[in-house]
């Protein structure tokens, strides 16, 4: 089977207009240095072979394409799909970039990995794939998602992997970048930077694209076997949007399968408490990258709002910028009120307990397939697992849970 | 105006016999209306140029010091629209010239075109921009080069030969040495390889080399201007300003003068 290659980022690391590298020249050396060394891994059989290896026995891919059942009846439209990626090790999509960059550190010779973490499932893939992998490993959290995320906190620590709780901004996903970004401008010559998701300076977006597209792979595949076609339609949450990237990659080039993001609407977005960085953002530059972005008349970049840890980010990959201004792929806000509504139909029709990130895309994907006949089919992107989030579900769903 | 009036000032201090100081300032840490005034200080103090930082949500080239006076500054509703209006009405007041030293995002959301025009009525001869390196740079020289305002560019001490010498011939007004790994924020001490490295630097240009990044105490002001032509302070002085102390400016200025030399 043929699978169309994109053409973006060019050698510069520019989706259009978007993307780029906005940093300091002190990091600039090891950008470049990265760069090189993915180029160099990509033509290098052994390594695509070691990483096989590891998302093979160790991840337990490839994660299965499930027939959703209860979904299709309830949807009353297409065929629905959930590429399962709750099902990898550590419960979501991100271990796929974790152990991807944890061996490209090892390969440039470093033994020391500092990440990032919202919902803490990057943190918790990063200090996986590190005590696999014998890096030493510092994970920045915002304050807020450390007192959100308990349970994932004491798990990274459980690995091995020294936690700093970030006291500036209002304590989310952010703040926490900026200073993962401090702290490798200080310790750039020995340490590599996991980035979470596709953004960042060039070439991260692109790095954390391939490596997460082995989802869009391995579910072009399976739906053949099942289908003997390509989809529809294909649905995924977006919050930096690595999961929606991994499997949109290999399917942007198929004109005939419509794409479709969901993003964060928290309260709504005429709340102004929102995280839908393409519905209510400007084109500006933060944490090394040119994209849409939420920010005052000044320039001065405005705190999101999600209930979910996961998609709360002002900021969004640049190649999600270039896809929804080259309307390639459609990009919806969906409130915490309808999350909460599609996490609960997940659970109850299909048995599965979504992230909350996730239940964004189930939502969006029920309202997508009103307009979808039972010939077609829609398949979701099922980033993660909701045990992390059991606790804020049961708070936000206060007097309807059972005692 | 501009360009001119940096190299300007800077060949009348280094004949003189003294080594340049450049203050860094949060623009609106303590609010707009004391801004004037703090130039004048630093004008009459001996300054050779002001570098007047514009607060942003999101500075990660920068610690905890500049970080905190940013926040200020942001609580205190300043823009940089406010800053560039404050400027030009301010201009008679000061001979000094302005280097403002902001964040891509605010420069972007002004608009580059009228932010290049603003600059020059504001009488901002020159600009630092933490987050742009050169690979990026294109998006706005032409219309600096327009308007006649510098871009400073930044040497980091982890980048190569040959990014050094690219950087050194690109830079306008002078070469900013940053000398720490690292962020903003004072120092007790720096690498060795510190005085190498300036040195190197000052053969690869003909513009002055500054060093900036942790400088500051009196010593560390006459030990780096040693090796090149001057020093950028930053976080000290946010922090005198703050704590209003401003003999300990005057002392550090006083370091960069001929007969406190050794
Ligand atoms: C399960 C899950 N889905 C989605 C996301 C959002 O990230 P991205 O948009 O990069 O996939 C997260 C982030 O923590 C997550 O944990």
């Amino acid at each position: 089977m043929m699978n169309k290659q994109t053409t973006v980022p060019d050698q510069a690391g520019h989706f259009g207009q978007f993307g780029g590298r906005f940093v300091p020249e002190t990091l600039m050396p090891a950008i470049l240095e990265l760069e090189a060394a993915y180029e160099e891994a990509q033509k290098d059989p052994a390594f695509q072979k070691e990483l096989d290896g590891y998302l093979k026995d160790y991840v337990g891919r490839e994660t299965p394409l499930t027939f959703a059942k209860g979904l299709t009846e309830v949807f009353g439209g297409p065929k629905v799909y959930l590429k399962r990626e709750d099902l990898n090790h550590t419960g979501a999509h991100k271990i796929n970039n974790a152990i991807g960059q944890a061996l490209l550190t090892l390969r440039m010779g470093k033994r020391k990995v500092v990440a990032e973490t919202g919902a803490g499932q990057h943190g918790v893939a990063t200090a996986t794939a590190c005590a696999l992998l014998d890096l030493d490993c510092i994970i920045f959290m915002g304050k807020e998602d450390v007192r959100r995320q308990k349970l994932n906190v004491f798990r990274m620590e459980l690995l091995g992997a020294k936690i700093v709780s970030v006291d500036q901004g209002e304590g989310t996903l952010k703040d926490a970048v900026n200073e993962a970004m401090r702290y490798w401008v200080a310790n750039v010559e020995d340490t590599h930077y996991i980035i979470g998701s596709v953004v960042g300076p060039h070439p991260f977006p692109k790095i954390v694209r391939d490596f997460q597209s082995v989802i869009g792979l391995e579910t072009k595949k399976q739906f053949r076997e099942v289908e003997n076609k390509l989809p529809d339609a294909i649905v995924t949450c977006v919050g930096g949007g690595s999961n929606a990237m991994g499997m949109f990659a290999p399917f942007v080039e198929e004109e005939s399968v419509k794409l479709y993001g969901a993003e964060a609407a928290g309260k709504g977005i005429s709340s102004g408490q929102h995280a839908a960085t393409l519905s209510a953002g400007k084109v500006g530059i933060l944490h090394g990258m040119m994209s849409y972005l939420l920010q005052d008349e000044g320039g001065q970049v405005t705190e999101p709002y999600s209930i979910s840890a996961g998609l709360d980010y002002p900021g969004i990959g640049p190649e999600h910028s270039y896809l929804m201004e080259t309307k390639r792929v459609t990009y919806a806000g969906i409130t915490d009120d309808e999350a909460m509504d599609g996490l609960q139909l997940l659970s109850r029709k299909e048995g599965i307990i979504p992230a909350l990130e996730t239940a964004h895309a189930i939502t969006y994907a029920q309202k997508i397939a009103q307009d979808m006949t039972p010939d077609e089919s829609l398949v979701i992107c099922l980033s993660g697992r909701g045990d992390k989030d059991v606790e804020t579900v049961r708070e936000k769903l206060g007097g309807s849970s059972h005692g | 105006m501009g360009k001119e009036k940096l190299d300007q000032r800077f060949q009348e201090t280094l004949n003189k016999g003294d080594k340049l100081f450049v203050p860094y300032i949060m623009a609106g840490d303590g609010g707009l209306d004391v801004l004037n005034e703090r130039i004048q200080f630093l004008e009459a103090a001996g300054a050779t140029a002001l570098e007047l930082g514009i607060p942003f949500s999101d500075p990660v080239a920068d610690g905890p010091t500049i970080q905190a006076a940013g926040l200020r500054a942001l609580g205190e509703k300043v823009t940089l629209r406010g800053v560039m209006k404050k400027l030009e009405e301010t201009k008679a007041d000061r001979s000094i010239p302005i280097i403002l030293m902001t964040y891509m995002n605010p420069i972007f959301a002004y608009g580059i075109k009228a932010f290049a025009r603003d600059s020059a009525k504001a009488g901002v001869d020159g600009l630092i921009i933490p987050d742009l390196p050169m690979e990026e740079e294109s998006r706005l020289t032409g219309d600096l080069t327009q308007n006649n305002v510098a871009l400073i560019r930044l040497a980091a001490l982890t980048s190569p030969k040959e990014r050094l010498e690219k950087i050194a011939q690109k830079t306008e007004g002078f070469l900013y040495a940053v000398t720490v790994k690292g962020t903003t924020g004072a120092q007790t001490t720096f690498a060795e390889t510190v005085g190498e490295y300036i040195q190197e630097l000052k053969k690869m240009t003909d513009t002055p080399v500054l060093a900036g990044f942790g400088v500051s105490t009196p010593d560390h002001v006459r030990q780096l201007s040693e090796y090149g032509d001057g020093v950028v302070v930053g976080s000290q002085i946010v922090n005198c300003f703050h704590d209003n102390d401003r003999e300990t400016i005057q002392k550090l200025i006083q370091a960069s003068k001929k007969q406190a030399a050794h």
